[in-house]
């Protein structure tokens, strides 16, 4: 039987953040009335005409540069003829042939191009007729197209989560992909591993989430497969994902070749971007996600594994950094963020945590310097997390110190021992498990507050102390 | 460059551009359009006589480059008003018949 | 006593100035000359009689209060009916927008306003300013008020024959390969095409981006000067709109023009021109030299290109510019039960024969396959074309040319024959093609009393230049008297 190896390629779309859309004044805010955030520019009426939003232009920028990508001192912008009920103007203002920028890499995949466009408004789909929201129609989009460079569903995945991943450091996309502010079209074939030219492609549209996007590519790798296995052939076509029935469907009305006749949009001059400007942008790209990954590992000898999982969000990362900042403990504080702290919240909603960055370092501080338990700590923490409470209040409030004190911590070993005389003879016979039976009865009379090693230490003494 | 001389437009080619266009056109239009396309195309082929390998195309006659506006947003047209211009529009939305050829 | 209406612009302002009339007198004066002739000449569209009249009573009121006005305060004038005026129909005489009422003001308006102008109606052009002779209207030609069975030119007929039967004091229109110049030539008016980026498109109905501009006929140079200076200027919603100070154009009018180096074509003076222009325009040349001017032969070779490049670029701008007209969103919107079909159809009904010819043929120049050989071609020989014009403006500082190989011609001559009808725009595309600004003015009368215009040419946003040579020659004629008897 012949083995295949799938050969995909990603077109990215992400809106820009900017506060009002590219080509006009009106707002880009998510949550309008239907058609409220038009205005003649991006409804297309009449007589109305583009005007380019520079900050659109520098968040795009940005990208291009974080991609390592050559930016073209001058490019174009041109329009993209089709008719749709989406697209006020009957084109798309797009750039064809002269893009922002061309040849970058992410990782291990190189960018074919990043270019400038807008994006079209929203028809939703009734019984008899269907209805158009412009509301979207206008707000800048980057098109992120890489060049056919990944395998598998999983390289896939883990180019869409860096690409989405350096939006969000960049602050230029807020990268939700249920919104549709950042939208993949996965382009793939399969060939024999024997075989070098590229089989026929699939597009598929219409994955809105990343887990989608790589069942999306395992389900057309498979189909694909059968199909060239019965003996047919593959044929270039758009499929949409049904995220229903977990499968591509042809899309076969798109056959018909569209023409989209671009030509250079002659109510834009030529996009041009002075040296000094790059200069300028260059300055603002803050540390993205693998150079902080490789920066964690280093400075605070994290495991790559939870450094990756720190830098997923540039809010979570700041997080981390800022508990390290008061506790100096960065392994501690790694692991209370990934394992304590994200199982109540995510990443994404890091921000709004009740327990600030600063509680939790302090609380990292109070077991350091041995004033509460690690048993007593998790209490505390969600004490914390239902209160918005200091580690210090808690603690204060509820005398939750951590006793230390050997007389105490002798009494209590004592009188455990005395209740439990028999425990004790067979201990001493050598049922040495037991031990933990009454560090556990010490711990619980003293209501989780005694330091374990001194209980232990104790203990230890008078049960080898035999007869005493 | 191949440049194509001596074009000849066929009504075919003028059904082909129609649909482009999204016209309907009537059979007389079509005959119509194609011998004039014909024509006018044959006289515009005189550009032939002209050498332009190396000549840049000029698409625009001003010579600035492009000029920004900052990203604020401006009070649009009352939507309101603007919906008085939309022929079918129900709660605000443009309504269309019922869009079914997706692309 | 000579009617109010048949006065200048300038001399108008002045009297309103003065006090010796006041703009609702003026108003009603027009208004009257309007309900007259209107019905011969097909010129408007759409009257605005209350609020002209309206705005003439405030005018008045502020005159009285002794505000600072502008020149232009109260006079009447009209608009093609491609300039989008808020709450008032626009429909670029298409069937697809007869019944448009938009929701903003073009920048041109909204300026025209700021100067407290008096707009008494929009004017007849063809579809979408698509022709030659203002014969493509959805509302009927326009006549030439100087012979009722000829065409006034076009695209912005009615706005030149408006001025000409003095229906307003000025008037604005669009100028994409002539549509302002040979209309003006064609009525015996002034009208000048500034230079591109000279004056806002935004708010204008467009035909072919790249070449439109907006400009303003009159009566005189001076009332030329007047109207373009007070809409002329950068507008932060076109981005192709020049950011360069505007002049007051009316400090440039003087009638020496000793010394200036005027450049004479010889590529403008064709086969197939008809005698009696040539005559006169070589009159005029003399007459200019006589005044002082030095004439030189200059050379613009790629001349008898300049149609085909015209009508590739244009016609591929608009079939994208037309592309939004497809019943979702305003507009015509014809019956039909599928998207498709109301998409076709609303097009098919609501499109005339010329614009669909134009639609046509631009997406053919656009389409796959054809875009290098047609598209592309033209637009390499556009370069060439405005090359010769910065070579010959090395060695003069304007050129003079006919504006028209022929004197207004019959309506329907040329209706069946696109190409001829083509054809007429010879000596007025290459200023588009090349974004150059030109003037016309009337020089002259053929053998059956239909006025010849002039052309003058200059070096991008020169005009003050233009209005300078344009103001000698007409203050030294007696042309710019004449008056069609309507």
């Amino acid at each position: 039987m012949t083995s295949y190896e799938a050969v995909i390629g990603l077109e990215v779309h992400a809106q820009l953040k900017t506060k009002s859309k590219i080509f006009c004044g009106c707002s880009t805010e998510f949550n309008a009335k239907e058609n409220e955030n038009t205005c003649p520019v991006c409804t297309g009426m009449p007589g109305s005409l583009p005007v380019l939003n520079k900050k659109a232009v520098e968040f795009a920028l940005k990208m291009a540069m974080a991609t390592q990508c050559t930016i073209h001192e001058k490019s174009i912008f041109a329009r993209k003829n089709y008719f749709y009920p989406d697209l006020p103007k009957g084109y798309q203002i797009s750039q064809y042939d002269k893009p922002l920028a061309v040849q970058g890499k992410v990782g291990k995949v190189r960018i074919h191009r990043i270019h400038m466009e807008e994006d079209a408004g929203k028809n939703i789909h009734g019984t008899v007729s269907s209805y158009v929201n412009l509301n979207r129609a206008g707000i800048p989009l980057i098109e992120i197209v890489s060049e056919p460079d990944m395998r598998s569903s999983q390289e896939a995945g883990e180019y869409l989560r860096e690409l989405r991943s350096m939006l969000r450091y960049l602050d230029i996309c807020d990268g939700n992909m249920e919104e549709g502010s950042f939208r993949c079209d996965v382009n793939i074939s399969i060939r024999p591993l024997t075989q070098k030219e590229y089989g026929t492609r699939a597009e598929i549209k219409n994955i809105n989430s990343f887990r989608f996007v790589e069942k999306a590519i395992e389900y057309e790798i498979e189909r694909q497969k059968e199909v060239l296995e019965s003996g047919k052939r593959v044929v270039q076509e758009t499929r949409l994902w049904d995220s229903e029935k977990n499968q591509t469907f042809s899309m076969r009305s798109k056959e018909e070749a569209h023409d989209y006749r671009y030509f250079p949009d002659p109510d834009l001059l030529p996009l041009q971007i002075p040296n000094t400007w790059i200069e300028d942008v260059k300055k603002s790209i803050p540390e993205l996600g693998a150079q902080k990954k490789e920066r964690f590992m280093n400075q605070y000898g994290l495991t790559e594994y939870d450094a990756g999982l720190l830098v997923q969000e540039k809010e979570l990362a700041q997080y981390f950094e800022e508990v390290v900042q008061i506790c100096q403990q960065p392994k501690l504080a790694s692991n209370w963020i990934l394992s304590e702290l994200l199982r109540e919240t995510t990443a994404t909603q890091i921000a709004a945590s009740p327990i600030s960055s600063k509680h939790l370092g302090e609380l990292i501080k109070l077991i350091q310097k041995g004033t509460i338990s690690g048993k007593i700590a998790k209490t505390i923490f969600e004490k914390m997390w239902n209160s918005g409470q200091s580690p210090k209040t808690i603690v204060e409030k509820e005398g939750l110190v951590q006793v230390s004190d050997e007389n105490v911590i002798r009494q209590w070993v004592e009188e455990v021992l005395k209740n439990n005389q028999k425990f004790v003879d067979e201990y001493r016979a050598g049922r040495t498990k037991l031990l933990g039976f009454f560090v556990g009865e010490i711990m619980k009379k003293s209501q989780g507050k005694a330091n374990p090693a001194t209980i232990h230490e104790i203990l230890k003494k008078k049960l080898d102390s035999k007869g005493e | 460059m191949v440049i194509k001389k001596f074009m000849h437009i066929t009504k075919e080619l003028v059904e082909h551009l129609a649909k482009l266009a999204l016209l309907e056109l009537t059979e007389e239009e079509v005959t119509r359009y194609t011998r004039e396309l014909d024509s006018l195309i044959g006289y515009f082929e005189k550009l032939n006589e002209l050498n332009t390998t190396h000549i840049e195309p000029t698409y625009q006659v001003v010579p600035e480059a492009i000029v920004f506006r900052e990203d604020s947003v401006q009070e649009s047209f009352k939507r309101e008003e603007w919906l008085k211009v939309v022929p079918q529009q129900e709660e605000g939305a443009i309504k269309v018949p019922k869009i079914i050829d997706v692309g | 006593m000579i009617p109010l209406y048949d006065y200048s612009l300038d001399e108008l302002s002045q009297k309103l100035q003065k006090k010796e009339v006041s703009s609702v007198e003026l108003t009603q004066s027009v208004l009257k000359r309007i309900e007259e002739t209107k019905a011969k000449l097909n010129t408007f569209i759409t009257l605005t009689k209350e609020s002209a009249l309206q705005t003439a009573k405030t005018v008045d009121q502020k005159r009285i209060k002794g505000e600072v006005l502008s020149p232009l305060a109260g006079i009447p004038i009209a608009l093609k009916d491609i300039f989008l005026t808020q709450g008032i129909k626009t429909t670029c005489c298409s069937k697809i927008l007869s019944q448009f009422i938009p929701p903003y003001d073009s920048t041109v308006v909204k300026r025209l306003k700021q100067n407290d102008v008096v707009l008494v109606g929009k004017l007849n052009m063809d579809e979408f300013a698509m022709g030659s002779s203002n014969e493509n209207s959805c509302f009927g030609p326009v006549k030439n008020p100087w012979d009722l069975e000829r065409t006034p030119g076009g695209s912005s007929g009615g706005s030149a024959a408006a001025v000409a039967a003095s229906q307003c004091l000025g008037a604005f229109g669009t100028d994409t390969g002539g549509s302002i110049r040979q209309p003006a030539s064609l009525c015996g008016v002034v009208g000048i095409k500034p230079t591109y980026g000279r004056v806002s498109r935004y708010g204008i109905i467009a035909f072919a981006s790249s070449l439109d501009q907006v400009g303003p006929f009159g009566k005189r140079v001076k009332d030329v000067a007047h109207l373009l200076k007070a809409v002329a200027g950068r507008d932060s919603m076109d981005s192709t709109s020049a950011d360069m100070k505007v002049p007051d154009y009316t400090q440039f009018l003087t009638k020496d023009i000793k010394g200036l180096k005027i450049g004479i074509a010889k590529e403008y003076f064709i086969k197939g021109m008809e005698a009696s222009t040539e005559k006169v325009v070589h009159k005029a040349i003399d007459h200019l030299k006589k005044l002082g001017a030095k004439i030189i032969d200059v050379s613009l070779p790629h001349t008898s290109y300049a149609v085909p490049t015209y009508y590739l670029i244009a016609t591929a701008e608009a079939s994208s510019n037309l592309a939004r007209y497809d019943g979702v969103k305003y507009g015509y919107r014809a019956k039909a039960s599928t998207l498709q079909e109301m998409y076709r159809k609303t097009r098919g009904e609501g499109f005339g024969r010329e614009v669909k010819r134009r639609i046509m043929l631009g997406t053919f120049v656009l389409s796959s396959g054809y875009y290098d050989a047609y598209y592309k071609k033209a637009s390499q020989v556009r370069t060439l074309i405005k090359r010769d014009f910065d070579e010959a403006f090395k060695h003069c500082d304007l050129i003079v040319t006919p504006t028209s190989p022929t004197t207004a011609f019959k309506l329907g001559e040329k209706m069946e024959d696109p190409l001829q009808m083509y054809l007429s725009d010879i000596f007025t595309i290459s200023a588009n093609l090349a974004g150059l600004p030109g003037l016309v003015l009337p020089c002259g009368f053929d053998e059956k009393n239909l006025p010849i215009g002039l052309q003058i040419l200059g070096p991008h946003f020169k005009e003050e230049k233009i209005f300078h040579l344009a103001y000698a020659y007409e203050q030294s004629t007696e042309w710019h008297q004449r008056k069609p008897t309507v």
